[in-house]
């Protein structure tokens, strides 16, 4: 619709003003709010407004949240890996060796379970993972463990698998999309050109995947950061995350502004990962914008 | 490959046939070895005043989240895809942002803020939270509906005496209509799940979710959550089928292929 | 009687200069045609008379009616998008009757108007078929039937044929022609394909850079282009520089011409049809000049020769049926060229 340009201008901004307005109102504004809080003091319900960096310097000193955010960001990282290879060869499979009247319902298989309540299929994990859960009883059952086998409940481990299991369609989704892209003359010209199925794969499927790829680690790594109640459900007392401390000082220890702080801290660690992993792919990869 | 993915697959749904497995046991145990079948968990259920009254509060935050973030997304979208204006990039980024933001970042800041302006959290809040991260997904569907309209369909619609207005409704509401019902489904399925925000966000009157979290911790009520799940599992599939379906419709309408899946 | 009437309109795209100062008088019944290659303004020059752009300077007058604050869909009108834009939700009977819903016709006239359309475009008893199922020639038929069908006083054509093989391309031609004498109305046609322009117009306008270059009837577009520039975006030209000398003009490789010199002209061009080869046997005819093949192309109907000749550092484009019994000639045959004065245009660049 091309009227003339400073009129179309002011077309697009009215109508993208109320969306944008919600998320000014809804996420900006809080946003702000919470980097203010941070540098405030709370003692019991009164709020103490001078400015400090109190928080930060407790969130530096006192080991458990480094601890925490540590964990957060080792269990986030595992969990990223873990899902992106291996939803790589779930994308791959249904992207090239699926008929494409059948994708569509390859895809519908893989997302089904993704929309059952999240808080359910976590719980479901605890069941099959517990001392007398599906995999115990399994082992029991056909004479491999004499007892429950307790490492693969309330520890890492668990958090991990669990995760790993509610963020799959996460990863195969952008994966597939990228897979779907790649012009198939392109991989035929490569081995037109001399090169072998796997280099072909290396030198020109993989280089094209990259970007599903990138999304897909982002997508995964980003919620996994702040999730909740995975570590609660089946992490113990050894499992707990950043989320769960920031929960427990804003709801319990009636400390919001150290609860404001540890929020912070983990938006600045998420962004300054997440960036450094798009610059490097940049870098090495030298992919076109 | 095949095998791997089939196993892929196996792994995905490892957990969740357990459900009905579970909604069936005659047993108070969540353990192994079943127990006998009964379907008393699922004749229960409405028996529960505070879980039905959970069940409403969520399908009506729910519906009014899909309706209110899918309205905004198709602004969005449409400024997105037909509009060049001051301060595009930015603007989208910022409406974009709550995909990559952990949602309890998100969930704290907005209770500082309604706890400072001195609101009284409620079902309202929760909506409030809840628009603010569907509008993205809203938008990523409703992004590709207009963008598979081509700008001459509304312009031949002018030309032939329709006003800005009536072409809306004459041609680009058709078009987009399989994106709309699309983006409800999914805005109201992540709203109907969503936890952590609803967790800090609600007072008096629980979700589903946040119901269901106080109920794991007492094992005599956990067959009925079991029963729960295996409804919602149902009605999910039920919701994915029928956006899935109308997807496809929407792509043959418009003449395109209809490979591919969602987003 | 005009129908259309521009005058000093401009246009910018940021920066970009798109329509510069365009007086256009198109007259009533005319098939007019812009003609130019892509990106010379014509289709913002079609698109302002539609309503879809604004023109920042100028006046645009519809039968008379100032167009200033007139919205494309209160303008008298229609237009056959270059995509077609049949809206794919709907099926063939109910695109054509689109436009029809504000008019005052009942539903059963609105029925038999969507009907004799159809027919008008060949397409009777398609008028439950789904948008989809249509080929290429059908979704334009389609297009035309749904603009005709609200009697707009001027139909507007966006490159209405280039999306259609050649075959098929080449059919609509002459039916856009004859439906246009059919109905009366004033087309506006854009095109960059120069033999399209040809066939159909009454008149053409050729545009560069968002200008007018030359407005005519294609007989004179072709014979007398006003331009170099003209001259060679229609058709083929040959162009040859010409010295002044004494009074006269003399044309590179071909020779003196009778023309009195003039201070600007510097170049002079002949169509390669205007010229013949003189096979072995032929007698000289009019002005003769010696020549050797340099390559040739060979078209079934037509050789198309580039000979060389002395005191030209380009080649010449002739082109000769293959007549019966007529030879194809070697590539570094020396042959004689025959050509007239009269068939040279001359021009200042």
């Amino acid at each position: 619709m091309a009227d003339d340009v400073s009129h179309n201008s002011r077309r697009g901004l009215l109508l993208v003003s109320p969306p944008f307005l919600t998320t000014l109102v809804l996420l900006a504004g809080p946003l702000g709010a919470i980097i203010l809080f941070s540098f405030w003091t709370q003692d019991y319900l009164t709020l103490n407004t001078d400015f400090t960096i109190k928080n930060y310097v407790e969130a530096a000193q006192d080991p458990i949240y480094g601890l925490l955010l540590g964990r957060s960001l080792l269990v986030a990282g595992a969990v990223t890996l873990l899902t992106v290879i291996t939803a790589f060869p779930v994308a791959y499979f249904i992207s090239f060796h699926v008929k494409p009247s059948r994708k569509s319902l390859w895809l519908f298989l893989i997302t089904i379970p993704f929309w059952t309540s999240y808080l359910i299929r976590v719980f479901l994990w605890k069941v099959v993972l517990g001392f007398n859960g599906v995999i115990n009883s399994g082992l029991i059952e056909v004479g491999i463990i004499d007892a429950p086998i307790t490492f693969i409940l309330y520890n890492l481990n668990a958090v991990i698998i669990t995760l790993a299991h509610a963020f799959a369609p996460f990863a195969i989704l952008p994966i597939f999309v990228a897979l779907e892209k790649i012009d198939r003359a392109l991989l035929e010209a490569s081995r037109d050109l001399g090169e072998t199925r796997v280099a072909t794969f290396f030198r020109v499927t993989l280089p094209l995947a990259m970007p599903g790829l990138v999304a897909a680690t982002l997508i995964v790594f980003i919620p996994v950061i702040g999730d909740y109640i995975t570590p609660r459900l089946v992490g113990g007392p050894g499992g707990l995350m950043i989320a769960n401390m920031i929960q427990t000082q804003f709801l319990k220890l009636n400390n919001a502004p150290m609860g404001a702080a540890l929020a912070v801290i983990s938006m600045v660690a998420v962004t300054v990962i997440a960036t450094l992993f798009v610059w490097l792919n940049r870098r090495f990869l030298k992919v076109r914008s | 490959m095949r095998a791997y993915t089939w196993a892929y697959l196996i792994f995905l749904y490892a957990p969740i046939v357990l459900l009905p497995l579970f909604a069936f046991n005659d047993s108070t145990t969540i353990a192994f070895p079943l127990q006998g079948f009964t379907t008393k968990w699922f004749v229960q259920l409405p028996t529960i005043p505070a879980l039905t009254s959970s069940v409403w509060t969520s399908v009506k935050i729910a519906s009014i989240t899909a309706v209110l973030s899918t309205i905004l997304g198709v602004c969005a979208a449409r400024a997105a895809v037909r509009y060049r204006f001051i301060g595009k990039r930015p603007i989208m980024g910022l409406i974009m942002l709550p995909l990559v933001l952990p949602e309890i970042i998100v969930a704290v800041s907005l209770l500082v803020v309604f706890l400072q302006l001195g609101l009284s959290i409620g079902s309202w809040s929760v909506i409030a939270g809840h628009t603010l991260i569907c509008m993205p997904f809203a938008i990523s569907i409703l992004n590709s509906s207009f963008q598979n309209i081509d700008p001459a369909l509304e312009e031949a619609s002018l030309d032939l005496g329709e006003t800005r207005v009536s072409t809306f409704y004459r041609v680009t509401l058709p078009l987009i209509w399989p994106g709309l019902i699309a983006s409800l489904l999914i805005s109201f399925t992540i709203s109907l799940d969503e936890f952590i925000i609803a967790f800090f966000l609600s007072s008096t009157e629980p979700t589903l979710p946040v119901y269901l979290w106080s109920q794991l911790r007492f094992p005599t009520k956990l067959p009925v959550v079991m029963a729960l799940g295996t409804l919602l599992v149902c009605l999910s599939i039920l919701l994915l089928a029928l956006a899935e379906t109308l997807r496809r419709r929407g792509l043959r309408k418009a003449g395109q292929s209809t490979e591919g899946g969602f987003l | 009687m005009t129908m259309i009437s521009l005058s000093g309109v401009n246009k910018h795209y940021d920066s970009y200069h798109a329509l510069r100062n365009i007086d256009l008088d198109i007259e009533a019944g005319e098939f007019f045609s812009l003609l130019g290659p892509s990106g010379c303004g014509k289709t913002t020059l079609l698109r302002t008379i539609a309503g879809f752009e604004d023109i920042e300077s100028g006046t645009l007058k519809i039968a008379g009616a100032d167009m200033a604050e007139v919205p494309p869909n209160r303008r008298p009108t229609n237009m056959v998008f270059q995509s077609y834009a049949i809206f794919p939700h709907l099926n063939v009977a109910q695109n054509v009757a689109f436009g029809l819903r504000k008019s005052d016709l009942s539903k059963s006239e609105q029925t038999r108007v969507v009907g004799e359309a159809l027919e008008m475009v060949g397409l009777d008893g398609f008028g439950a078929r789904a948008a989809n199922a249509l080929s290429g020639g059908q979704r334009q038929r389609v297009a035309l039937a749904r603009a005709l069908v609200l009697k707009p006083k001027v139909l507007l054509l966006d490159e209405p044929l280039s999306a259609l093989d050649k075959k098929l391309r080449e059919q609509m031609q002459l039916e856009l022609r004859r439906l246009q004498r059919q109905v009366g109305i004033t087309f506006i046609l854009v095109t960059h394909d120069q033999e399209e322009a040809l066939i159909m117009s009454d008149r053409i306008a050729v545009m560069f850079e968002g200008q007018i270059a030359q407005l005519a009837d294609p007989q004179t577009l072709y014979r007398a282009p006003a331009s170099r520039k003209v001259g060679e975006f229609i058709g083929t030209m040959n162009v040859m520089p010409v010295a002044q000398n004494a009074g006269n003009l003399t044309i590179a490789g071909l020779g003196q011409v009778s023309d009195p010199a003039r201070d600007t002209v510097s170049h002079a061009g002949i169509r390669p049809e205007t010229m013949s080869i003189l096979f072995p046997g032929e007698p000289d005819r009019d002005r003769v000049a010696a020549a050797k093949i340099v390559d040739r192309a060979y078209y079934g109907d037509m050789t198309y020769y580039e000979v060389g000749l002395d005191g030209l550092d380009n080649t010449l484009t002739i082109s000769m049926k293959n007549l019966m019994g007529r030879e194809i000639l070697e590539i570094g045959t020396p042959v004689r060229i025959s050509w007239r004065e009269d068939a040279l245009v001359f021009f200042d660049q």
